[in-house]
């Protein structure tokens, strides 16, 4: 399962970002985003997540084969640490609860509410999220946010176990995981502003 | 889906989750409108339909904001948007995990509420039948509102807005039956509309609301 992105400019609030994005994503292989603060990784991550449409190009890529994980986890609080990975294994059809506990050392924690963990710990559940996906195709935003040394070791070895077993893997970082891994840097496709030759807004094209 | 609705009402049932939230509201209201008014039982009589028909309503709108707020707050709904349910089905099983924490309570309760407000006893059944049919209309068309107004901060104030006046059919037909039963006329008419409108809005309104929620999501 590929992702092949072909020219794909995104817009944030109707205002243009990134243009002439290209870059394919295949099986096996991870692909690391870099740029400054607000080059636009995020809307970049959202875009091919299908969360909004992009302003031009295309993304080629299999139905239902992309998880995302976002700066927010979606935890929550009240329930279990069990119980948050058990209703998104049950969205995803999938039954690798188990797995995705002992993957990301939370088995410990399996009966706490996610109330009371702490930010790492709660970043650990949200990434163990996408091990109970069984998708191909993981969109990761900054995943190793509030995660110690000793954690991002034990994610980095997730994915790179999720990439030999033949999934592949879209990570916007500002870290050094230790991965195999490709870097994109997305300083270059920043879109040029409309004096400049640059795709004109949505917004603008609507009211200008 | 069925483990979303699951969820839901476990979220709802535990801690801070906002159930009996709409019907502490709804025991409030049936309690206080009697000392307010006076007690006298042919004034409470005639004003029981309309006050209880409200009283029901703006317990449902009190809750309305939680439907999508908590789950965009926390990142629940992006998640929730890329995962392989349709948006369409997530609408609806919210709506009705949202009626089965308020509106249903509200059925249930209102025959012990309506004795405080001395109803006739040819309207009890009535009162019932109309909230059984007219409650989830509200759910749904609440959910419509809060998928509208998803993301805009402190938005419970324009949500109210924008849904009061989509509640106001069923809250005239609804009352009607009520009075209608109370007084011993034919209620028919009253009751096809009330069911009709909540057909209707059970039917239509979970596409328009994922439509807004696709919107604001962007």
């Amino acid at each position: 399962m590929e992702m092949w992105v072909k020219d794909l400019s995104v817009a944030r609030a109707g205002i243009p970002v990134l243009e002439a994005v290209s870059f394919r994503l295949l099986p096996g292989q991870a692909l690391v985003l870099r740029g400054p603060n607000g080059i636009g990784k995020t809307t970049l991550l959202r875009t091919l997540a299908g969360l909004q449409p992009a302003l031009a190009g295309e993304v080629v890529v299999g139905a239902e084969s992309v998880a995302y994980a976002a700066h927010a986890d979606g935890v929550k609080a009240v329930l279990t640490v069990a119980e948050n990975l058990a209703f998104w294994a049950a969205a995803y059809g999938t039954d690798a609860v188990a797995g995705a506990l002992a993957a990301m050392n939370l088995e410990a924690l399996a009966d706490r509410r996610a109330a009371n963990l702490s930010a790492g710990q709660k970043r650990r559940l949200g990434l163990a999220r996408l091990l109970v996906t069984g998708r191909p195709i993981w969109v990761m935003d900054e995943p190793t946010i509030s995660l110690d040394q000793a954690s991002v070791m034990l994610f980095a070895g997730v994915v790179a176990r999720h990439l030999a077993a033949g999934g592949s893997a879209l990570i916007a970082t500002h870290i050094d995981l230790g991965l195999e891994a490709e870097v994109l840097d997305l300083t270059p496709f920043k879109a040029r502003a409309p004096q400049a030759g640059g795709r004109i807004g949505a917004f603008d094209e609507a009211f200008g | 889906m069925i483990a979303l609705l699951i969820r839901d009402l476990r979220l709802a049932v535990r801690a801070g989750g906002g159930f009996g939230l709409g019907l502490a509201f709804f025991l409030l209201v049936a309690v206080i409108v009697p000392l307010g008014v006076g007690p006298e039982p042919a004034v409470l009589a005639r004003i029981a339909p309309g006050i209880l028909w409200v009283g029901a309503l703006l317990a449902c709108l009190l809750s309305l904001d939680r439907i999508f707020a908590l789950d965009f707050e926390d990142g629940s709904l992006d998640l929730l948007a890329t995962s392989p349910m349709p948006l369409e089905g997530v609408v609806a099983v919210k709506a009705l995990a949202h009626w089965l924490v308020t509106g249903l309570p509200l059925v249930l309760a209102a025959p012990v509420l309506a004795v405080l407000l001395n109803l006739p006893g040819a309207g009890f059944l009535w009162l019932v039948a109309s909230l059984a049919l007219g409650t989830p209309a509200l759910s749904v068309i609440g959910a419509f509102g809060a998928a509208l107004t998803v993301g805009v901060k402190r938005g419970g104030l324009l949500m109210s807005l924008l849904v009061l006046p989509l509640y106001m059919p069923t809250l005239i037909f609804g009352a009607e039956v009520v009075k209608r039963g109370a007084a011993g006329m034919a209620v028919a008419t009253p009751l096809a509309l009330l069911a009709g409108i909540t057909a209707g809005a059970v039917a239509l309104l979970p596409f328009a609301s994922a439509a807004a929620i696709r919107v604001n999501l962007r």
